[in-house]
């Protein structure tokens, strides 16, 4: 029986090679502490959960609010309090243009002073810092200094929004200019060009397309911030959705959320239109 | 003219890529710069405008010191030398006639390469080095439509917009087809000739070396090991250059090559007197 062996592909010898091959562990090399670690988060995670005190009489009234919350959500009322939705509508949509037109450009030269590759060493330590401060802080809690320093309204939430505006546009612009061909840079750095020429023809060609790609999504993330922002006093549709809200109208507040909803979908479709025109 | 005097570079990782190089590039001499790879080519050609610091030693440029000079006095030097790159190195998603333009740059001031307004007879040169290149239905085109070749001859017309007195060229035909390679080195060659132009060109291939420099540099790990006529490249130098190879097969299948290219010519001409 020795010539029925099994088929050969040709130029490979039948030698004693194994026929089984396992992925050796990557991280934890010992048996031991791999199942250690497992069975421990396993014990932390049921202890965790054991931990929580859920009231149940709390959550049957609770269910009965969601209800009339989700039966708002099927009978929206746009007409009761249109005055003030569309008050509310038009100063987020304000709000929401004006931070990211004006955050946009605050971002530029920030963004170019944070790219290692073209900024000197203390220009970087400063720009890297001013976009760790705007991302360090949460769009709400800037919501709530602007508003305690401002007053409420919509003018803390433009301040708000372009404060955020600046850490995100400026630390992924940064990343880009950081990401570019540099062969491109260094054909116009040897043709003595100054280095705002050098920012004009080989940087600034290189990012365009991306910086206004994010520039359309940091609008729409603008927006749907500007409806939380609202809740804490900064103005907007958010205010409009909080007093809805604390009179109990869910009708209303289903009405606003469904604008939200529509506004955020228009936008999110167009921006991906637009991202793809310009490259 | 340019001297480059007992020029050494050592990386910050502590790699020496040139130790001790010296040499004279007289007006309008074509010097072909060859060496395997990671020889220092690439390194010493940019330690001429600087692209890459030099870490002792001098090059100098008609009398100018451009090892001395400050941040603003190199811009003024750079503008003075064309650069040629492998990859072509276009602004992509810029125009052809603004990626010529840009050989201007050190001539004009922020503002009016900023609105690309550039002086009357800039944009003249510009359309005559395109014609020059054979570009010149090409110059309202993103560099990026262009093929290899066309980018090349895009890149050469770059470095020639400077009104460089010396040309600096790292591997124009590394990443072209065989004939295109020739018939760029070719047009480098004759732009050269024309003004007297004198042009260091990096090149691995040993062959195109030898048909169009003047006078061949050989480098081997950061020294020159051969400085003399394309003619006295033999076998030895090139074993002592590269290693053990058969160099006799490699000059036979180039010569091949070029048979056929000079084959192919002729029939086109044929071709036009028939039309």
């Amino acid at each position: 029986m020795t010539d029925t062996a099994a088929p050969v592909s040709p130029g490979v010898s039948p030698g004693p090679y194994p026929t089984r091959w396992k992925r050796p562990p990557q991280m934890i090399k010992s048996r031991f502490w791999r199942y250690a670690l497992a069975i421990g988060a396993l014990v932390w995670l049921v202890l965790a959960l054991g931990t929580i005190e859920v009231n149940w009489q709390r959550v049957m009234v609770g269910m009965e609010r969601g209800q009339r919350f989700i039966a708002g959500f099927l009978q929206p009322d746009f007409t009761t309090r249109w005055r003030d939705i569309s008050t509310g509508l038009i100063e987020s949509l304000t709000m929401t243009l004006t931070s990211t037109v004006v955050g946009v450009l605050i971002s530029i030269p920030i963004g170019i002073g944070a790219a290692r590759n073209v900024a000197p060493g203390w220009i970087y330590a400063i720009c890297r810092g001013i976009i760790a401060v705007s991302r360090a802080l949460q769009e709400i809690i800037v919501a709530i200094f602007f508003v305690a320093l401002f007053g409420f309204g919509a003018f803390a939430g433009f301040l708000t929004l372009t404060f955020a505006t600046i850490g995100f546009i400026g630390k992924l612009l940064a990343e880009d200019i950081e990401d570019i061909d540099e062969s491109q840079a260094e054909a116009i750095r040897a043709t003595g060009a100054s280095w705002f020429q050098l920012i004009n023809y080989a940087i600034q060609p290189q990012v365009m397309p991306r910086l206004i790609g994010l520039s359309l999504y940091r609008l729409d993330i603008n927006f749907r911030e500007s409806a939380v922002i609202g809740i804490v006093g900064a103005g907007g549709i958010g205010a409009t959705l909080n007093t809805a809200l604390n009179r109990y109208e869910y009708d209303s507040a289903g009405a606003v959320l469904l604008i939200i909803i529509a506004i955020v979908m228009i936008s999110e479709y167009s921006s991906g239109y637009l991202r793809r025109w310009v490259q | 003219m340019l001297t480059v005097d007992k020029l050494t570079k050592v990386y910050k990782t502590g790699d020496k890529a040139l130790t001790d190089v010296s040499f004279t590039v007289p007006k309008g001499q074509v010097v072909g710069l060859i060496g395997p790879s990671g020889a220092g080519k690439s390194t010493l050609i940019r330690c001429v405008n600087r692209l890459v610091e030099p870490t002792e030693g001098t090059v100098r440029l008609n009398d100018l010191d451009i090892t001395r000079l400050r941040a603003g006095e190199l811009r003024r030097a750079r503008r003075r030398i064309g650069m040629i790159f492998q990859e072509y190195a276009l602004v992509e998603r810029l125009t052809v006639m603004e990626n010529v333009l840009s050989g201007r740059l050190g001539y004009v001031p922020f503002w009016r390469s900023f609105t690309r307004r550039f002086p009357g007879e800039d944009i003249a040169k510009a359309f005559r080095l395109l014609d020059r290149v054979g570009l010149s239905a090409h110059a309202d085109k993103r560099a990026d439509a262009l093929s290899g070749g066309q980018r090349q001859r895009v890149g050469i017309a770059r470095a020639l917009e400077q009104d460089p007195e010396l040309l600096l060229v790292d591997e124009p035909t590394a990443s072209l087809d065989p004939k295109t390679s020739r018939q760029i080195m070719r047009l480098i060659v004759e732009i050269c000739r024309e003004s007297g132009l004198p042009a260091i060109i990096n090149i691995h291939d040993v062959v195109l070396a030898q048909q169009f420099a003047d006078r061949i540099i050989g480098l081997q790990a950061g020294r020159v090991v051969f400085d003399g006529p394309a003619t006295g490249l033999t076998e030895a130098v090139l074993t002592q250059i590269y290693g053990e190879e058969d160099w006799t097969a490699m000059r036979q299948a180039a010569a091949e090559d070029e048979a056929a290219e000079a084959e192919q010519r002729d029939e086109a001409k044929k071709m036009m007197r028939a039309l």
